[in-house]
């Protein structure tokens, strides 16, 4: 989120787009209905009437998969109808960069794609730039080429006919959206839009995305209070588990794992530090060397020396994807002995689960660490297969739950808030902190030992967390903010720093890319201080009266509570909204009040230090206009891989640098319907949490799947009957829920039926049942990579499996 | 940590249930809260559920958690909780939670329990084994047909994540990222 949970009551519009938040994130609601009891609106965009649709004022019906066309029309009303905030979009986007020449954009295709290659050079979206090397600008707006020209034509094509031909959403309900949503372009209106995984799990989920923040950067709602992109996030711990870089691409706040050609330090920062010639860009990620090295430090201690470059050639370098389901399909192919799954269980939780189980199957040896059995434990011994045809070894380790170990969390607005030990662990069961340092201190022993591959990046890494039986997780958070490695002297504007070598830095921007300083995570700088345990705070004030409670707990980065806040205000650093100032400049003074401010510099009308507020990116704007995306530089609608429609909007029918694997198929005559999945509040991911308590199971015992009431007459099912759902990649079964919360769309005149479900289920636990995952397709954003588990094409019939 | 009982009553939260039970509040007395809370000892978590990050009390006696219920001083829930974070206390309490080391030979239909410090060394086995056999020290690549140091395990993959606490996420990545696997995903990529 840019923004956090309480900053919900300081909408004057939120939009659901693609989340439930009534159904999966509860609690936000005590939020959502203060600004409700304000006065404030809220309008639900979903293929299903969910729970926050019955509570909302407005309710669009949207077939899975179309977000971009629902999106690219409100854009397109809010350019037609002058709704937009033009100053916002003037200073603050890039609304006025000319771009190259050479761009271009027909029939569905954006220029410079490699058909062999099935991608892109966005080399040729570049901006122009002037004899400085600065892009060249055109603040008029007017010149053809400029962004806001190029985004306006794009999205002319988005007419609210054509629109709705798409989505199947009624074109008088469209309507009320796009009047209520747009309507916040207004300085003084505030509207958020939120979203989660009807966005995000598509293969254009990253351009959803875009599409959301476009919009929002049109109407001037990033950066302010009661706006934002907010993405509602699953598990409580994902915010803080994707900062600390557990994906194949990055490292520990988001610097990026090295690729082969990144052959050493030097290379690898030339190759990821961006430039600037603007000076007034402050350009954030131009620091990256301070927080490379400052990883590396953390990571190789002493032995992380200026000559060896930091120990930098350690890492292991990336030569091709792998992303998760690239993985498993490796797996399934042999091409990977053992898997350890730390609280995940991929027999449930991805698509195409038949396949995913198979592939475990090939492991030579699997290690699990959980709270309890899950599908991924016994999948040796899964309904249907014969544990003796399955060799893999497989370790079952008993894990710790939250309660009985002590830690931090950041939920979905950043907030880091830490959790203390309540109890011991149950049984023999171990904190998973106590687990990977026994993985860690086992391993190191045989490398000492016996030798064998490169062993110097374990043997020389520094694991230095205490003489306890179990590590200190006081000092790993210690190492995490970061300490000075000798006595340093800082000159920061007119004061001078003095550090000792061993004290905690106190925020990022004192981190040093001469190995003075270690961080294991830049962005969480700031957490465990001289002041000690931040995320521990628990202050209730709240001086804004904003909620923003800058003194409970802690938030990354710089505890400032929403992000690109100096949006927020015009060049002048006066609100744009006197009601709800977030940061104002005090010119007598001479600094800002309100939120901690997106970096100390004077407003962006001061000539000499003013800066942009986008500090993030380069050219310092927001990105109406991408150049880095891999499907192009504007969010373009095509169809769901597997779809009902032909796409209206262009011969091209899907995401075009997406490529399909072979068991997906859009034969509506053999799979009418769409499909897609979802979660209830009673139950959680892939079940294993929730599946093995009475209190929940006794709720929802079952797994199901909901239909309309047409589509049960239609083929005779009745509420509670066991039904048969197919797709391309398998079966599975389930009682059938007749509901008028799912209606039919309207797609080119004809009425398309649709089956929902949710993907909890699997055959461990208290609570069995078939999983959703089965029927999903392996099939990703082109962007990251996150599988398209919205947008299916199924049957239903009536009869379980023998039916 | 802690919080005074005093501090918790001023959040209302069991001065309500004692209305709740009795009906009257003048009885809300009778309910006597301070006995059931007698010798408890209180301490403050976050809710492993979703990303709301929703306070919760834990109440413990004689090392047992006897209660949990919404944190009323927590700013975001203000001692309000859904159906999944009041269940907590199940998480905690609960015969099917796993209580020992399992261990699942090549084949076979069963599981064996088996100490901490044999599965430990023997995962420590297979792990070095794997890295040594699968390990990488330089790959060619196709499109320019040079060899590049790449320092990479890959018969190897480590998923998860979201349900660790940070730290734990922060030794997660160290120990793949030394190890050299670079087939490191969670479910962040779902």
């Amino acid at each position: 989120m840019t923004n956090h949970w309480i900053d919900l009551k300081n909408s004057d519009v939120i939009l659901a787009i693609g989340c439930n938040p009534a159904e999966n994130h509860p609690i936000s609601f005590k939020w959502i209905e203060k600004s409700m009891d304000a006065g404030g609106r809220l309008i639900a965009v979903d293929p299903r009437y969910t729970r926050t649709a019955s509570k909302a004022d407005i309710y669009a019906q949207i077939r899975p998969g179309t977000d971009i066309a629902f999106l690219g029309g409100l854009i397109n009303y809010a350019l037609q109808n002058g709704l937009i905030h033009e100053e916002y979009v003037r200073e603050y986007t890039n609304a006025t960069f000319i771009i190259n020449e050479e761009f271009d954009f027909q029939d569905g295709m954006f220029c410079s794609f490699d058909d062999q290659e099935k991608s892109y050079d966005p080399k040729a979206w570049a901006y122009a730039t002037g004899p400085d090397g600065k892009p060249l600008r055109d603040r008029s707006m007017k010149e053809p080429n400029c962004v806001y020209q190029l985004l306006k034509k794009h999205y002319s094509r988005y007419d609210v006919d054509k629109v709705c031909a798409i989505t199947g959403t009624r074109r008088e309900d469209y309507l009320k959206v796009a009047k209520a949503f747009c309507g916040t372009g207004r300085p003084d209106k505030a509207g958020t839009i939120l979203y989660a995984m009807g966005i995000t799990q598509s293969t254009h989920g990253s351009q959803n995305v875009r599409a959301v923040a476009l919009l929002q950067m049109l109407l001037g709602n990033i950066g302010i209070a009661g706006g934002g992109v907010n993405a509602l996030r699953g598990e409580s711990n994902v915010q803080g588990s994707t900062d600390y870089g557990l994906l194949f691409h990055i490292l520990p706040g988001y610097l990026k794992s090295p690729e082969f050609d990144n052959v050493d330090l030097k290379s690898y920062l030339e190759k990821w530090t961006p430039k600037t010639k603007d000076p007034r860009s402050a350009n954030w990620w131009g620091n990256t060397p301070k927080y490379t090295v400052s990883l590396l430090k953390a990571w190789y201690g002493e032995n992380a020396t200026k000559e060896n470059g930091f120990c930098y050639d350690y890492l292991p370098k990336r030569m091709g994807n792998y992303s998760y389901t690239k993985i498993i399909e490796r797996m399934g192919q042999g091409g990977i002995e053992g898997l350890v799954c730390m609280g995940m269980n991929p027999a449930v939780g991805g698509p195409d689960s038949n396949n995913a189980r198979e592939a475990l199957g090939k492991l030579k040896w699997l290690v699990t660490v959980d709270l309890w059995e899950t599908e991924s434990s016994i999948f040796w011994k899964r309904p249907g297969v014969n544990p003796k045809d399955i060799q893999t070894e497989v370790f079952m380790l008993p894990a710790a739950s939250s309660v009985e170990k002590e830690g931090s969390i950041s939920n979905s607005g950043r907030w880091t808030q830490w959790r203390y030990k309540a109890v011991e662990p149950v049984g023999d069961s171990r904190s998973d902190l106590h687990i990977i340092d026994e993985f860690y201190k086992r391993v190191k022993a045989l490398y000492a030992k016996e030798g064998g591959a490169f062993p110097e990046p374990i043997t020389r890494l520094a694991w230095n967390y205490g003489n306890g039986h179990e590590p200190d997780v006081h000092l790993v958070a210690r190492e995490i903010n970061g300490y000075f490695t000798k006595d340093t002297t800082i000159k920061d504007k007119d004061k001078t720093l003095e550090f000792k070598a061993g004290d905690q830095v106190p925020m990022f921007k004192y981190l040093q890319d001469d190995g003075s300083t270690t961080s294991g995570c830049w962005i969480y700088c700031g957490s465990y201080t001289k002041e000690g345990n931040q995320m521990a705070r628990r202050d209730s004030s709240d001086p804004t009266g904003l909620g923003l409670f800058p003194k409970w707990s802690w938030c990354w980065p710089v505890n400032r509570r929403i992000i690109y806040n100096r949006a927020s205000v015009n060049p002048a650093g006066e609100p744009f909204n006197a009601k709800r100032p977030l940061i104002a400049w005090d010119a007598l003074e001479k600094k800002w009040k309100g939120d901690v401010p997106d970096g100390p510099w004077p407003p962006m009308k001061d000539e000499k230090e003013g800066k942009y507020p986008f500090i993030m990116l380069a050219e310092g704007h927001g990105r109406l206009y991408a150049l880095d995306m891999k499907d192009g530089p504007f969010p373009e609608h095509y169809e769901p891989v597997e779809s009902p429609a032909r796409n209206l909007l262009s011969p091209v029918q899907t995401n075009p640098v997406v490529k399909l694997p072979k068991n997906v198929s859009s034969d509506t005559g053999k799979f009418p319907y769409v499909g897609t999945t979802y979660r209830v509040t009673e139950h959680w991911q892939a079940g294993a949490m929730t599946r093995s308590l009475p209190w929940l199971v006794e709720l929802v015992p079952d797994m199901f799947v909901e239909l309309s009431e047409t589509l049960a007459r239609q083929k005779g099912i009745g509420n509670g009957d066991m039904v048969r759902v197919t797709t391309e990649r398998g079966s599975i079964e389930a009682k059938a829920l007749v509901t008028s919360r799912l209606k039919p769309f309207n797609v080119g005149g004809k009425q398309v039926e649709q089956v929902g479900m949710p993907w909890h289920f699997g055959y461990a636990g208290l609570a069995t049942g078939d999983s959703g995952n089965v029927l999903t397709p392996t099939v990703g954003c082109a962007n990251t990579g996150i599988p398209e588990f919205k947008a299916f094409l199924c049957n239903i019939e009536k009869g379980g499996r023998k039916g | 940590m802690g919080i005074s009982r005093r501090k918790f009553l001023q959040g209302g939260a069991l001065a309500a249930a004692g209305v709740a039970l009795t009906g009257k509040p003048g009885e809300a007395a009778v309910d006597a809260p301070e006995l059931r809370t007698k010798g408890l000892k209180t301490t403050t978590t976050i809710c492993p559920f979703c990303s709301v990050g929703c306070g919760l009390i834990v109440q413990t006696k004689d090392g047992r958690i006897v209660n949990t219920e919404g944190d009323p001083q927590h700013p975001i829930n203000q001692g309000a909780l859904c159906p999944k974070g009041g269940a907590l206390f199940q998480i905690a309490n609960n015969d099917r939670r796993l209580q020992k080391v399992m261990y699942r030979a090549p084949g076979s239909d069963r599981w064996e329990e088996k100490s901490w410090d044999w599965a430990l060394e023997r995962i420590a086995q297979r792990m070095k084994e794997t890295r040594d056999k699968s390990f990488k020290a330089k790959e060619l690549n196709k499109k320019d047909n040079n060899e590049y140091v790449v320092n990479r395990t890959d018969g190897m993959a480590f998923f998860g994540g979201a349900g660790l606490d940070n730290e734990e996420c922060y030794l997660w990545t160290k120990f793949a990222r030394a190890m050299g696997v670079g087939q490191l995903e969670h479910q962040a990529r779902l």
